[in-house]
């Protein structure tokens, strides 16, 4: 399989990826090398084969349900680019 | 008092108890050697200030006799490791300026033995890479060259600063990650010892994700007994961690220097490749004699289904990377790229954040699991990475207590040589690791030789699970039959 200029757009999109008209053509070239290389697992049997889920054979574990952690909201804001208070602030996305 | 950074952290250690040198004098020496090995730039980040702090309660610890396994131990750790208050990048454009209000639970674990940081290591932008020439930082430059030129090599990656360090006398060892080879890749390309342990035995916790699945960190060292030192103190069970899994951790040096007599070692036909240069070849069966020498019985195995490790595994690691990456946004941590609406700001944050090999990276891992392709390709990778471990798991089933390949398929190439205009040029780097992380077992690297142009060719033993201790007996017969190597100074 190999991708159309159209579908590098549409992947950059769900990728939530910036990408300019120029660069189409060299990032199809990329995309579709790498699709050629995984080709080749069309060619293994994987009838009745699972899929794998868990490298190492363990039950998920779980914790306990309680509140161990918070107050700590000065330390969650502290990285962000734009904050007020304690909120992150972003564009204006219901007018 | 320069020599000091040319230590074994097992002399080291056996220094510092005796009060033959402080932890003071080891850190400053360590400084030292850093400062005038810039233009290597394994360094992204230099921490003095911190690591003389570390050096004073190590060695006010050591003179009250309550020093821990590691106490004094200068260290270099890779940016990919959240360090508390310390720029943390994972060498990406998207991070910034990021200052992690926690510490990884591996690094924590160092810092409780009484390691001393020296600062953050570069590496190739999240983790993805074999040369180290994606980091934001720009390329690493391999202390060894060819005999008779000075053209730059690379050092291997995706951690190739802890590599380049380790190799150069600028750390006594380092915290590596290894997701399809970036532990054991850059340790063979710099002669150094790289061990990347079974999926779970190093909590994941607090370091950058790239494909969760496949993901564990490890140390680079000097040698198999230093690497076995770290890993006593990196591993453990953490239960932040859900993947890490809750068993004992053994005295890995208790391993150093056992037999290996009766030992079966497993030589897999299938790691022999069509043009692997002759040098390697020859490796592989000098490594195989030695083991012998030593007592083990080698035996031919089969594991049918390596050549599509690769290929699954660029499926199967682009696909959690695009997950894993998705929290990069420009809200809550990082580069923000500002655009009028919401959706805008995230496309040109992550645009302007992310590198060539991120992009393209993340660009498959949506293509492979959005709607209609999801069966076709990512299904399917999983299905085969189910083969690739049975592979192994038959082998072991008939009694092979460990595995013998070369670690790589070629010596150290230089900046600029590969993947410029097919990204699979590079990714063949790891043809030879990539099957371990994706049955999720031990592997070390150990230095084993050097080709015709002087370059560091290693081995890799790959262990059953959790059986990282037949590991360190082998490697050390490796070590030990081998001989050390050391790269001539010239920065």
């Amino acid at each position: 399989m190999s991708v159309d200029a159209t579908t590098v757009r549409r992947i950059a999109h769900l990728a939530r990826i910036a990408v300019s008209e120029a660069e189409v053509p060299h990032l199809q070239g990329e995309l579709n090398a790498m699709l050629a290389f995984v080709e080749q697992l069309s060619e293994v049997n994987v009838e009745g084969v699972e899929p794998m889920t868990s490298v190492t054979p363990m039950e998920m574990k779980k914790r306990a349900d309680v509140v161990n952690d918070g107050e700590i909201a000065d330390d969650i804001v502290r990285n962000a680019p734009a904050t007020e208070n304690h909120f992150f602030l972003v564009p204006k996305v219901v007018e | 008092m320069t020599d000091l950074t040319s230590l074994t952290i097992a002399e080291a250690r056996a220094g510092l108890a005796n009060k033959s040198f402080t932890a003071r004098e080891l850190t400053d020496a360590h400084l030292a050697a850093i400062e005038a090995a810039r233009v290597l730039n394994a360094y992204v980040l230099e921490t003095p200030d911190r690591a003389r702090e570390m050096a004073k309660a190590a060695d006010e610890q050591i003179g009250k006799g309550e020093g821990g396994p590691l106490a004094g131990i200068p260290l270099g750790i890779k940016d990919l490791f959240a360090t508390r208050d310390i720029r943390t990048t994972a060498c990406s454009k998207i991070l910034g300026n990021f200052v992690p209000p926690y510490e990884s639970t591996v690094t924590s674990q160092l810092w409780r033995d009484g390691a001393i940081l020296l600062g953050k290591l570069n590496n190739d932008e999240f983790a993805m890479g074999s040369s180290n020439e994606t980091s934001c930082f720009g390329p690493v430059v391999n202390p060894w060259r060819r005999e008779g030129s000075n053209t730059h090599l690379v050092p291997g990656g995706s951690s190739g600063g802890s590599a380049s360090a380790v190799a150069a006398l600028l750390c006594m060892g380092a915290t590596a990650t290894d997701t399809g080879g970036s532990i054991r890749q850059p340790a063979a390309f710099t002669a150094t010892v790289g061990v990347k342990p079974t999926y779970g035995r190093c909590s994941r916790w607090g370091i950058v994700a790239f494909a969760s699945s496949l993901d564990q960190a490890g140390p680079i060292a000097r040698t198999v007994r230093d690497s076995a030192i770290l890993m006593r103190s990196m591993a453990g069970h953490d239960p932040k961690d859900t993947t890490s899994v809750d068993i004992g951790v053994p005295d890995y040096e208790a391993a150093i220097g056992k037999s290996v007599k009766g030992m079966k070692i497993g030589f897999p036909k299938e790691y022999r490749l069509d043009g692997m240069p002759a040098e390697i070849e020859k490796l592989w069966s000098e490594g195989a004699a030695w083991l012998k020498a030593a007592g083990a019985e080698l035996v031919d195995v089969s594991l049918p289904h390596t050549k599509y490790a690769l290929p699954a595994y660029y499926i199967v690691a682009p696909a959690e990377a695009s997950s894993n990456l998705a929290r990069y946004d420009g809200v809550r941590y990082g580069l923000r790229v500002p655009g009028r609406s919401i959706g805008e700001m995230y496309e040109s944050t992550r645009a302007g954040g992310f590198g060539d090999e991120v992009r393209r990276r993340v660009m498959i891992g949506t293509y492979v699991l959005s709607a209609g392709y999801y069966d076709a390709y990512y299904l399917r990778a999983q299905k085969v990475r189910t083969l690739i471990k049975k592979d192994f798991e038959d082998c072991f089933a008939k009694g092979v207590n460990a595995i013998l390949t070369p670690a790589t398929p070629s010596a150290a190439f230089g900046v600029g040589e590969k993947g410029g205009a097919d990204p699979v040029e590079m990714y063949l780097n790891d043809i030879f690791t990539v099957t371990v992380n994706m049955a999720g077992l031990p592997g070390i690297a150990v230095p084993a030789g050097k080709d015709a142009q002087g370059l560091p060719l290693g081995l890799q033993l790959i262990g059953r699970p959790f059986d990282e201790e037949t590991l360190f007996s082998l490697g050390k017969v490796i070590e030990q039959a081998a001989g050390r190597f050391t790269p001539p100074r010239w920065w």
